[in-house]
């Protein structure tokens, strides 16, 4: 049993640390498709990549409902080191989640498991956090949308293959929708609800 | 005593984080309200709670922060909401547009563009542009949620068959991202141009009403109108009495009980660099008369 | 000359020096200390600790001696503080039916089970200015008792025992107490939320909706059932130590209105209820809120809503005094951006009037 002393580091300053990650994450979401990269160091538990790890020291507490994928979810010291650092509640339905974590994209489940909020109130949806292989190379994706000047081009390898083919649905939906922030170790990628695919190609 | 201690740049942590999630969600969905539970600040709400929670949740140790208020960097609130950060948060502080990273405003939008990197956060007193047509937040809320805003339409159509014109001179609605109306906060309409496809962020606290909203940068932002009554832009026809300037807003200045009056740059920073650049206006020193009309 | 608003900061200091200065008053006149302020001005301290949402007496006394004994300025600082504090947890629900109770009274029973408590009140008192108290003298000491030793059960609860009353509605103890400080508003609004909101309110906003309500703008027909004051243990449950740990005792002033009866083709008829509840003595306050917690339960007793005080948005977004005094009082700041547009078009508009009055015939083919 791991206890708490064992338990991978929270920020070593949480103030300026959950600063910086926070400026990160609203430049990312502002410019979707740009990379932003995440100075602020903290433990890791496995699994779990440097951005990830931030992104929950910065944004996650009793009121974040979180739901992780399965791999996540059976690793003890996910759960331990994230109820100890941000006192988030880790839930077992994702509809009603305000962030997921997803770790290993064969388990992304189908975004209609997590919630896009209500006409009424679009922001009581689920903001998707996923980790994928690099934001930096592999597929061209070029992207149109608020925060974004015309249109720009993300170099990414992402699993799974149709995430922007699933994510078409949040155009039918808006305003409701989810809002995805990819993770790249400690690169950082936002895909809000309003970001189009234009083409992809290599 | 409970001697009171406050966290770097006043609003402890659980707070920040809760305005930051609110903050993340206002950008990912252009023009609408996000509620989010503001906090009694220690300054009276209306006087930029709103803006002040939004900024002292964003700003960091590099951060150059700017607050104008009437466009002015003197103005009496502008200078009590700069010192309130310079205390707490120990940021360094401008009256310089372009060296700013983070500008906090009240009731206008500065003159020269913004540039990428930029936060412009507003202080917004009634964030709901249908709240005058409509006092129920349970009806405003449908509204939006149906993208209904017949209304809103009704009533300035309803201005332009009594007046002639569309009568709303400040706080003019925008459509942003082809879905949302929105209130851009008391900003004269001169400065509603300045919002569409901005290069910077702009965020819009409202502290009493507890909502927070945004405009991601390059993003559309229309001003309502219609066909036959297009928008247009008001600006008191002259040069700043200063620096010369024939496209900024101006300050009407009272210059005697006689009537006299002199115009210039309501944006203090604009007007000042320009002089600098050795621009001149009709000069300060003699007011002249206003000319025969606008 | 054109004078900027230059030199602004030197004005606020200056302003803030005299405003020190003005607040110290003449120097000759001894400085009331916080003590003397929870002392005798307690009936000030109890409201500013109710509206600010804060139990601690001597913060309170404070406020008022640095707002100069502006109730809302005072309650305003308290709200600002509060704002900062970190929250370990909710307490308990205090049991005001354990109070040790100093004034107890009932309008509704002549005599009632541990019996009618004047207490220290107003009530009965000639409102004549004594000039004794001017010159200050020390008053008699109060006469005592020992402290009734029965229970003292509420008057709801004895009616309720008969089911006169309706019960008091129990959420189920898992459910999560609103709290409106942490969780944005959004309506249709809960009675938890609604209580707090009025636990905060303004007590003239108050005191005018309750008002409104017994002149017929909405009539709920009220009985004060039972106003008490006094004392209640406050305990919270620590998770780690598994059992509730007393924190401390409070004083409270609560009142319970029993109004109007309703009933239905399921429900035998019965009176309802309407609550108040307040730090410190807070008698009218406590009223107040009862009768307009009552009259904000139209839409749950299937009333129709006509009146100011039966309508819950109406009421909690403008019950605020710190909210309302704020966007009042934010008229003061500099507004002349937006006067200057007005101005412009309001030119224009004339402008246009004036030439064709001039010009009739112009009129009429523009008509």
């Amino acid at each position: 049993m791991t206890t708490f002393a064992e338990l991978p580091s929270g920020f070593a300053d949480k103030v300026l640390s959950a600063q910086t990650t926070f400026r990160s994450v609203m430049d990312a979401m502002a410019r979707p498709g740009s990379v932003h990269c995440i100075a602020s160091a903290s433990g890791t538990p496995p699994g779990v990549m440097r951005g990830t790890a931030a992104i929950a020291l910065t944004l996650f507490d009793h009121d974040t409902p979180l739901w992780l994928d399965p791999r996540m979810a059976q690793a003890p010291e996910v759960e331990k080191w994230l109820k100890f650092h941000t006192s988030a509640p880790i839930v077992s339905d994702s509809s009603i989640c305000s962030f997921a974590l997803i770790g290993n994209a064969a388990e992304l489940p189908a975004l209609d498991q997590f919630s896009f909020g209500s006409n009424e109130y679009p922001d009581r949806s689920t903001t998707l956090i996923l980790q994928v292989e690099s934001l930096r190379e592999g597929l061209a994706f070029e992207l149109s949308g608020p925060g974004i000047d015309g249109t720009t081009v993300l170099q990414a390898t992402i699993e799974p293959l149709d995430l922007f083919a699933r994510l078409a649905i949040n155009a039918t939906l808006f305003p409701r929708g989810i809002d995805v922030v990819l993770v790249a170790d400690d690169a950082v990628v936002a895909i809000p609800r309003t970001t189009r695919l234009v083409a992809e190609g290599d | 005593m409970n001697a009171p201690t406050y966290n770097f740049a006043y609003l402890d942590e659980q707070t920040k984080r809760m305005i930051r999630r609110a903050i993340l969600k206002a950008i990912a969905i252009p023009g609408y309200q996000v509620p989010f539970a503001s906090r009694e600040m220690p300054m009276p709400y209306g006087w930029g709670t709103g803006g002040v929670q939004v900024t002292a949740a964003i700003l960091g140790r590099d951060d150059v922060l700017k607050v104008i208020d009437q466009g002015s960097d003197d103005t009496t609130n502008a200078i009590s909401i700069r010192k309130f950060f310079a205390k707490t948060a120990g940021v360094a502080t401008t009256t310089s547009t372009t060296d700013a990273t983070v500008i906090q405003t009240r009731h206008r939008i500065p003159e020269g563009a913004l540039h990428a990197g930029q936060v412009l956060v507003y202080q917004v007193p009634i964030p709901e542009p249908l709240r005058f047509l409509e006092p129920r937040e349970t009806e405003t809320r449908r509204m939006h949620a149906l993208g209904e805003y017949g209304l809103m339409h009704v009533k300035l159509y309803e201005d332009i068959a009594r007046f002639g014109h569309i009568a709303t001179a400040y706080a003019y609605p925008v459509k942003v991202n082809a879905r949302y109306v929105m209130d851009p906060s008391p900003t004269p309409k001169f400065d509603n141009p300045k919002m569409d496809n901005c290069a910077a962020l702009q965020l819009f606290g409202a502290g009493r009403e507890k909502r927070i909203y945004a405009i991601p940068p390059h993003t559309s932002v229309v001003s309502l109108d219609f066909e036959d009554h297009p928008f247009t832009r008001y600006r008191f026809d002259a040069p700043c009495a200063l620096c010369g300037a024939g496209d900024s807003y101006l300050d009407e200045i009272v210059t005697d009980d006689k009537g006299s009056r002199m115009f210039v740059c309501s944006d203090t920073d604009y007007c000042e660099t320009r002089q600098s650049q050795g621009h001149r206006g009709s000069e300060s020193a003699a007011p002249h008369k206003e000319r025969a009309h606008g | 000359m054109y004078v900027a608003v230059k030199g602004g900061e030197r004005a606020i200091e200056n302003a803030h020096r005299l405003l020190a200065h003005e607040r110290r008053g003449d120097r000759d006149v001894p400085e009331v200390s916080l003590a003397q302020i929870s002392e005798q001005l307690s009936l000030g301290v109890d409201r500013v600790m109710t509206e600010g949402s804060l139990y601690d007496r001597e913060l309170a006394s404070l406020a008022i001696k640095q707002a100069r004994g502006d109730m809302i300025e005072a309650i305003f600082l308290v709200r600002a503080f509060r704002a900062t504090l970190p929250r370990f947890g909710a307490t308990e629900p205090v049991d005001t039916g354990r109070m040790q109770v100093r004034r107890r009274i009932s309008s509704t029973f002549k005599d009632i089970p541990g019996g009618q408590i004047l207490g220290p009140t107003f009530d009965y008192t000639h409102r004549l200015l004594d000039p004794q108290l001017a010159e200050g003298f020390a008053p008699e000491l109060p006469a005592t008792s020992d402290a009734p030793a029965g229970a003292m059960p509420r008057v709801t609860d004895i009616l309720g025992r008969d089911g006169l009353i309706e019960s008091s509605p129990r959420p189920d103890d898992d459910a999560p107490v609103g709290d409106l400080t942490r969780e944005p508003l959004s309506f249709p609004a809960d009675r938890d939320l609604r209580l707090q909101n009025l636990a905060r309110a303004d007590e003239g906003f108050l005191l005018a909706l309750g008002y409104s309500s017994q002149r017929g703008y909405g009539r709920t027909h009220p009985f004060a059932g039972e106003i008490r004051l006094g004392e209640v243990e406050v305990e919270f449950l620590a998770e780690d130590v598994g059992f509730a740990v007393p924190l401390g005792s409070i004083t409270l002033t609560e009142c319970q209105m029993v109004n109007q009866f309703k009933g239905s083709a399921t429900e035998g008829p019965c009176f309802t209820r309407g609550y108040g509840l307040a730090f410190g003595h807070c008698e009218r306050k406590v009223m107040s809120m009862a009768l307009v917690d009552r009259s904000l339960r139209a839409r749950e007793l299937g009333e129709e809503v006509l009146a100011p005080s039966q309508d819950e948005e109406f009421v909690m977004s403008h019950s605020d005094n710190v909210q309302a005094t704020g966007f009042v009082e934010h008229l003061k700041l500099p507004h002349y951006v937006d006067f200057q547009s007005e101005l412009g078009l309001l030119r224009k508009l004339r402008q246009e009037f004036a030439e064709a009055e001039a010009s009739p015939p112009l009129r009429e083919a523009a008509e």
